[in-house]
């Protein structure tokens, strides 16, 4: 009985990030009642535009990847005990930098270019990235409030940039001026999977980096140190482990994560750079890899449902005029529900602690070896 | 170049940075005692957005400006018990709690605000009052002494404020909870309670924060009208190291130089308009990089439990 007990908690831990999107998803049932909008139609909607047929499965993948590889830098941060909230910032440096790389090098061959256009877009999210990990761990600044004011500063960089130098020739001799880059070279695309959809190889690559990223955190010094110091600065330190540079580390590799998804969001969707091009990407990474729970591979499944619910909004909108601002309400209220079912998780690991007492002497940062 | 700093310049860069600095004030004062008892939170953003919208719905279905502001108190009040609700009781990571309350906030104001209102809607709110005598005084008149009731209430929140925070018991509360949590519980100050009371009071601030945005200042609800607006206040508590008037000097500072901006762009200086954009939030990151911690509260964004040390 016991051991059935056990087994139900286990898997209700398991079940708490997809209670908590059912929950989301009844709380704004409520609100669309009240709204006099028919929950089930816009609901339906969604579903319908997102897995209904073949353009909106593609598509829905296709919205996962960006999520995806953002997710995977929040996970490295959040598992080092840094917050980052810069991931729109990061991903619009790294589709600037992409696009510029791309642009500034078209002759050479496809096999290269396209690497190195999404390593440089990976390199310059790093570096955006970095700059508030150095702060931190120079200077005491706080990470959450240098990364929100670094997304500011990239969009307004972006905006001066495809105005100015960046913007498309094209658009100066029709006169017209809509802020967008210059297409990019076809040997920098990212090629379709899926002929006339926007599925991409890129959607192939977030997979692979999940699975590297799992490897990378539990299999290197580097992912132990930067889970350690996650887990217990303190402990961490003791055990010689200089907390602020995997700190600082850990951020700059949710930005190279980050830009990783902007020079992919260029190559493989859009193809130039253009204003907007990240649609709230950086929040929706926080929410996967929270519905994740912080774990890599939890991050795929919750990039594709993430994605999905971002594919369907915008076809909930036209169908039947439901605003897709309600996702941002639903990823909010996933988010708060997720992090506020948190203390049961504690509760019950202190529990089992107390249960299996001999476990819990060796501590924090035994428990980030395991 | 010389023709951008004449006096009449002066003075509207002045004015303007007064008005400007209002909403910056009411969230970053509420904010202030939120993280003195510890508690950081990180979805003022949210709250602004629904006080902000609130207030401009009440205001235009009923015609009143003041029931619209009271709506945007209690839309404020109800925002700060779920943000205290889940940081005090549940315990949840403030940072990441923060941000799930700011897209919520987000998203239901835009939706809120497409399905019940729509573009192009327009009223006169709050009009600015002018206070006798003090109001006639040559230049300083005008600049100082002619601005709407929500622009006097700022101000006149921070003295109070301070006299909360430092002078009366309540605030002693606050900051002993702030400080050392486990103190103030062995001395049955409930820490629970104090932080309740802070993260609510924010949240009505932070509400009303809104509503000086859509019935005063702007007279109009967009979507993400804040634009990050409540993200700054949160830096200028980090700024004014977590006192009231400190958090004023911060704001005064960042108005001004956003009224200057807004004026730079007016007068057509050679400067890119996205480099004085961005002028704001480098200030920002540079002052957080030098600002003193010293008066950090030790407990910040540490959830607390009794037998724990």
């Amino acid at each position: 009985m016991p051991k059935f007990k056990r087994f139900l908690t286990t898997y209700f831990e398991a079940l708490l990030p997809t209670l908590a999107v059912g929950l989301a998803l009844l709380i704004g049932a409520v609100i669309l009642l009240a709204l006099r909008v028919n929950p089930l139609a816009a609901y339906g909607a969604m579903v319908q535009g997102a897995l209904g047929n073949v353009n909106g499965l593609t598509q829905t993948v296709a919205t996962a990847t960006p999520l995806l590889f953002v997710g995977l830098g929040i996970c490295i941060a959040f598992r080092g005990g840094v917050i980052n909230i810069g991931g729109e910032g990061q991903l619009v440096v790294g589709a600037l930098a992409a696009t510029a790389v791309a642009l500034a090098l078209p002759s050479l061959p496809g096999l290269i270019l396209a690497p190195l256009v999404m390593l440089t877009g990976a390199a310059a999210g790093g570096v955006w990235g970095g700059i508030p990990g150095v702060l931190k761990a120079r200077l005491g600044v706080n990470e959450i409030l240098s990364t929100i004011m670094m997304n500011q500063i990239a969009v307004q960089f972006s905006n001066l940039l495809l105005r100015g130098p960046m913007l498309d020739p094209a658009m100066i001799n029709v006169g017209a001026q809509v802020p967008q880059s210059a297409p990019i070279p076809e040997s920098a695309f990212l090629f379709r999977l899926v002929p006339r959809t926007l599925l991409h190889t890129g959607a192939l690559v977030a997979v692979v980096m999940a699975v590297l990223v799992y490897i990378f955190l539990r299999r290197t010094t580097i992912g132990y140190r930067i889970r350690a110091v996650g887990l217990n600065p303190h402990a961490a330190r003791y055990a010689g482990i200089r907390a602020p540079v995997y700190q600082a580390l850990a951020l700059a590799l949710a930005g190279a994560f980050a830009g990783l998804a902007g020079a992919v969001e260029v190559q493989g969707i859009h193809h130039r750079m253009l204003e907007g091009l990240s649609s709230g990407y950086g929040f929706s990474g926080i929410v996967v890899a929270l519905f994740g729970k912080l774990h890599p591979l939890g991050a795929l499944p919750a990039a594709f449902l993430f994605g999905g619910l971002l594919v369907g909004a915008g076809k909930m909108q036209r169908a039947v005029q439901v605003p897709s601002a309600l996702i941002d309400a639903l990823q909010g209220m996933v988010v708060l529900f997720v992090v506020g079912s948190d203390i049961w998780v504690r509760y019950r690991a202190r529990q089992r602690q107390t249960q299996e007492a001999p476990k819990a002497v060796t501590g924090p940062v035994a428990e980030a070896e395991a | 170049m010389s023709e951008l700093f004449t006096l009449p310049v002066l003075f509207g860069v002045v004015y303007s940075g007064i008005r400007l600095a209002t909403p910056y004030l009411y969230a970053a004062v509420g904010e202030t005692f939120a993280q003195r008892s510890g508690v950081l939170n990180l979805g003022v953003d949210g709250i602004i957005l629904m006080g902000a919208y609130s207030g401009f719905y009440v205001s235009i279905i009923t015609g009143n400006t003041w029931l619209g502001l009271l709506t945007a108190m209690g839309v404020g009040l109800l925002m700060g018990l779920l943000m205290a609700f889940i940081s005090v009781t549940l315990q949840a990571e403030q940072g990441i709690s923060g941000i799930g309350l700011y897209l919520f906030g987000l998203g239901l104001s835009s939706l809120l605000f497409q399905k019940t209102l729509g573009e192009g809607q327009a009223l006169s709110g709050f009009g600015p009052v002018k206070i006798p005598w003090l109001g006639d005084l040559p230049w300083v008149g005008a600049v100082l002494f002619n601005h709407s009731l929500l622009v006097y209430g700022a101000f006149l929140l921070v003295p109070v404020a301070h006299w909360v925070m430092y002078r009366t018991t309540l605030g002693l509360r606050i900051r002993a909870v702030g400080q050392n949590p486990q103190a103030a519980d062995s001395l049955g100050v409930s820490v629970a309670r104090v932080r309740y009371f802070t993260v609510t009071l924010g949240g009505l601030l932070a509400g009303v924060a809104g509503a000086s945005l859509s019935i005063s200042l702007v007279n109009m609800f967009r979507e993400n009208m804040t634009n990050g607006l409540g993200f700054i206040a949160v830096a200028l508590v980090y700024f004014g190291s977590w006192t009231p008037f400190g958090v004023m000097g911060g704001a005064l500072l960042f108005s001004f130089v956003n009224a200057l901006q807004l004026w730079i762009q007016v007068k057509g200086v050679n400067i890119p308009s996205d480099v004085a954009v961005m002028l704001p939030y480098i200030l920002t990151i540079v002052v957080l990089a030098f600002a003193r911690r010293t008066q950090q509260p030790a407990a910040l964004t540490k959830p607390f439990e009794r037998g724990e040390s």
